[in-house]
């Protein structure tokens, strides 16, 4: 059994340690807000946080998760109210919706980090998630806009 | 009082399944669903790709229906072509269809709700009024809630040519709604086919040839069924030899090579244990029905290369093609000009590369079958799914779930066939997953695409004929009827087309999304030519098409197409010095019923062109939901540019040469315009789409502003691919 903490919770899963943490998440545990794309880094939808770290869920193996901290989309807030998750439903940032959990947690961990990013630090930080419905744009001003609200709830 | 406590958000129209409702639904019609306690619930019935039907459709219906749009909640319909109309998402047809019977819908049950009161009150049905879900009747000062008179009025006859609101009137259509769903997904719910889940289920994954062209030969699956949690391992036919399918079913490979198990890891994982001989299919003859009856398609066996697909097309392009329009004397009129420029120009195979891989879930027994996943035409996909499974119609049913990206990729049925003889022959409920790499291998991509441009032009500079071949593998993008045809005298349209085992299918604004790109290049270079503004060069062909238009049949509306162009030129500071830093580029293109068009400002840092800002106008009739339109038009600008510097699926011996985002190079964050303006020509007609109509003119404004910031024309795509710009056999540029 591997001990693992996903989401502030306790769990344990009876699964070969090699296997990605992906699947362990969505097809273990059934948390699917974390999404395959690629399966080899290359797109981001797969992103959770590994003691605040981003990682790709799908190149990581479940035994790098142990003794650490797994933040999922389920677990970014209570109740949905991330900063980066109120910015994207008021300027309505999806179209499809399938890379969005991928790129708020790129973001999540960016505002983690910076609590002022610049449009350089933005681009450095989101360019490994992919988007094919070319909702950039408005990812690019909801992680202003997030970094606003965090500032201003922050006071 | 009624107590909305179970709406967590108030502010916001909702998705259905998001919260516990009552379950006294009195199903008023089949899009309106009102419980007692006034809760109203609609249901879209189109499938969401992420054109935002889910909120912009039920919109519709509230806005006739007449209640308040925060208080609805909304859900997914099943497929129910008796009920739910036509329930096809594709050709940016959604509003267009639905706009009429989604109205009809929200105003006949307000029709019914007032005969339930009139008939409860004991009034006229003529005094009866209504405001945001409460019917009156101010002479008895009486007053309800439609939930009050829900069950009574689903009892009433569906009333026929009820009259619908003045567009002038409306309260919720026109006004920016926000996305019912954005709280799902922002907080990653299962939403998607690929979060689907049902008890007992396995997982399935084909095999498939590593070329088109090649079929299976023989397997050994002993060390796969080997490995924990592996089932079963098979092979079996899609398609028994002779089986006629649908129009839009398409197959690339019909052997599957199934691999079922508990979970994708261990499938994907067995799967490398596979031992496969593969072998050239040969020719393939295939039944295809549709309307007028099956035909018999040959499907060549050979191993294609690109650079010989390219060296075929140029073959070909240097043939006289089948005439599909003459207007005038084209061929006097070349003859006698004083100067001739001939452009030719190509693009690629294209992969959708929805984000979301191609999956599908099906449960079939020998009864019935459940199957449900993302899939823009479930109406399509029926027939031929209940001939596969020798079950009658009513006892299948098919539910949509989110799609992660469609593009026109989710039109085609096989893989939902897939999973559905999969599921039969296992006996169990199965999800198939293709892999990415298996999504981008497989086929039905945007074909390969040439066209040859020629403009007369006599001693005055004046246009006085023009032509265009096109071709492709295997289909040509040419819609002989569209602009410049009916503004020039001698107009000729000629096509080609090479046939291939590489399948091809729909792929957002198809044959458009070349045309567009190569014609409006065209112009911009014959507009030069001639010593004309781009824009000016367009609007006096445009006035001529209007005044006096050449031949018939002309597709567009001369007025509105200028109207974007006049709207573009306006808002976009066009010829104004300050935007004289930016390389500008312009273009604008008519299809599926809408008018589009763009100014591309672009500048080159360290040799790289980025786009910095762009300007776009739409003439889409009446825009349903403002905001969510514009963010539609912003991903279409933003794919376009992506596709236009990078798209490209290439093939050695019928393999695939990209099957991952390592090697296909997709836009990324870092690469899309700071500033994207959005605007509409206002005015009241019927809405036609928008998922489309933007997406052509991005190539063509693109290769023009390049050529402002290089120097250089770009005919062959993608513009940013250096192995397509070296490539010498697909350059093809003579003036004489």
């Amino acid at each position: 059994m591997i001990k693992l903490n996903i989401n502030k919770k306790p769990i344990e899963v009876d699964v070969d340690p090699e296997t990605p943490l992906l699947w362990v998440l969505r097809d273990t545990i059934g948390l699917v807000g974390t999404k395959y794309g690629c399966g080899m880094a290359q797109c981001g939808a797969c992103v959770v946080h590994l003691n605040g770290v981003a990682v790709r869920s799908c190149v990581t193996k479940v035994s790098r998760a142990v003794g650490q901290k797994v933040v999922t989309i389920e677990g970014l807030s209570e109740n949905n109210d991330h900063p980066l998750q109120k910015a994207w439903m008021e300027l309505d940032v999806p179209q499809c919706g399938y890379c969005q959990s991928g790129q708020i947690m790129s973001a999540a961990v960016l505002l983690n980090e910076n609590k002022n990013p610049t449009d350089q630090d933005i681009n450095n930080a989101m360019e490994g998630n992919i988007c094919r419905c070319g909702t950039y744009l408005r990812i690019h001003n909801a992680i202003k806009l997030a970094a606003e609200i965090q500032r201003k709830d922050s006071k | 009082m009624i107590s909305f406590t179970w709406l967590p958000e108030a502010g916001l129209a909702h998705n259905a399944k998001d919260i516990p409702l009552p379950a006294d639904w009195n199903e008023v019609t089949g899009y309106i669903k009102i419980t007692s306690d006034n809760i109203i619930k609609i249901i879209n019935p189109n499938p969401e790709f992420g054109q935002n039907v889910m909120t912009s459709l039920p919109m519709m219906v509230a806005e006739e229906l007449d209640v308040e749009w925060k208080k609805v909640v909304v859900e997914m319909g099943p497929h129910d072509s008796v009920k739910l109309g036509p329930q096809f998402t594709g050709g940016s047809n959604s509003m267009r269809m639905y706009w009429r019977p989604l109205r009809e819908a929200g105003a006949a049950a307000r029709n019914m709700l007032m005969q339930a009161a009139a008939q409860t009150w004991g009034v006229p049905i003529e005094e009866i009024t209504t405001k945001a879900g409460m019917l009156y009747h101010e002479k008895t000062g009486k007053s309800g809630k439609y939930g009050e008179f829900a069950s009574k009025a689903a009892g009433i006859a569906i009333p026929k040519g009820v009259k619908l609101k003045d567009v002038k009137n409306f309260k919720i259509v026109r006004s920016s709604q926000k996305n019912v769903e954005s709280s799902k997904i922002v907080s990653g719910k299962p939403l998607f086919g690929l979060d689907y889940t049902h008890e007992g289920m396995l997982i399935a994954m084909i095999e498939h040839p590593p070329a088109f062209g090649m079929k299976l030969k023989t397997f050994d699956a002993s060390q796969s069924l080997k490995m924990p949690g592996i089932k079963d391992v098979f092979s079996m036919k899609l398609y028994e030899d002779g089986f006629e399918q649908g129009g839009f079913d398409t197959r690339t490979f019909n052997d599957l090579l199934v691999v079922v198990g508990k979970t994708t890891w261990e499938v994907m994982q067995a799967r490398k244990k596979l031992v496969v001989q593969w072998e050239p299919a040969g020719e393939i003859k295939e039944k295809i029905g549709g309307r007028g009856g099956a035909r018999e398609v040959i499907v060549p066996g050979e191993l294609e290369t690109s650079s010989a697909q390219y060296a075929k097309m140029q073959e070909y392009a240097n043939k006289p093609g089948q005439v599909v329009r003459k207007d005038g004397d084209p061929e006097t009129a070349f003859k006698n000009a004083a100067q001739v420029i001939e452009r030719t120009y190509n693009a690629p195979f294209l992969a959708h590369n929805c984000m979301e891989p191609i999956n599908f879930f099906a449960h079939v027994t020998d009864e019935k079958a459940l199957v449900a996943g993302p899939l823009q035409a479930p109406g399509w996909s029926e027939p031929t799914l209940a001939k596969l499974l020798n079950l009658p119609a009513d006892k299948i049913e098919i539910q949509m779930t989110r799609m992660g990206g469609g593009f026109g990729r989710r039109a085609y049925g096989h893989y939902l066939y897939e999973a559905a003889v999969i599921s039969k022959k296992v006996k169990a409920p199965i999800k198939l997953i293709y892999t990415r790499e298996d999504d981008m291998t497989y086929g039905i991509y945007r074909p390969m695409y040439t066209a040859t441009y020629r403009a007369a032009l006599d001693a005055n500079k004046n246009l006085i004929a023009f032509s265009v071949k096109g071709g492709g593998i295997p289909e040509h993008a040419i819609h002989a009827n569209r602009f410049p045809a009916g503004a020039v005298d001698n107009y000729l349209a000629e096509t080609w087309q090479i046939p291939s085992n590489i399948t091809i299918g729909a792929f957002r604004a198809p044959r458009s999304n070349f045309n567009a790109a190569a014609e409006q290049s065209f112009l911009d270079e014959l507009a030069e030519a001639m010593g004309k503004d781009p824009i000016d060069f367009r609007l006096e062909l445009l006035k001529r098409a209007k005044e006096k238009p050449v031949g018939k049949n002309n597709e567009y509306d001369a007025d509105r197409y200028a109207g974007v162009l006049k709207l573009l030129k306006e808002k976009s500071g066009w010829g104004k010095p300050e935007n004289n830093k930016y390389h500008r580029g312009v273009a604008a293109y008519f299809c599926h019923n809408s008018y589009a068009g763009h100014v591309v400002d672009m500048v080159i840092r360290n040799g790289k062109p980025y786009v910095e800002r762009v300007y776009s106008a739409m003439d889409c009739g009446i825009v349903i939901n403002p905001d969510a339109a514009t963010n539609m038009v912003e991903g279409a600008v933003i794919d376009g540019i992506g596709n236009a510097f990078y798209g490209k699926l290439s093939h050695k011996e019928g393999k695939a040469e990209q099957n991952n985002f390592n090697r296909y190079r997709v836009i990324r964050h870092s690469e899309v315009p700071k500033k994207i303006e959005v605007y509409f020509v206002q005015n009241d007609l019927d809405p036609t789409g928008l998922g489309e109509p933007p997406f052509p003119p991005v190539f063509g404004a693109v290769a023009n502003a390049l050529y402002k910031g290089t120097n250089k024309r770009y005919y062959n795509q993608p513009f940013l691919d250096p192995a397509t710009q070296n490539n010498n056999t697909n350059t093809n540029k003579k003036t004489f």
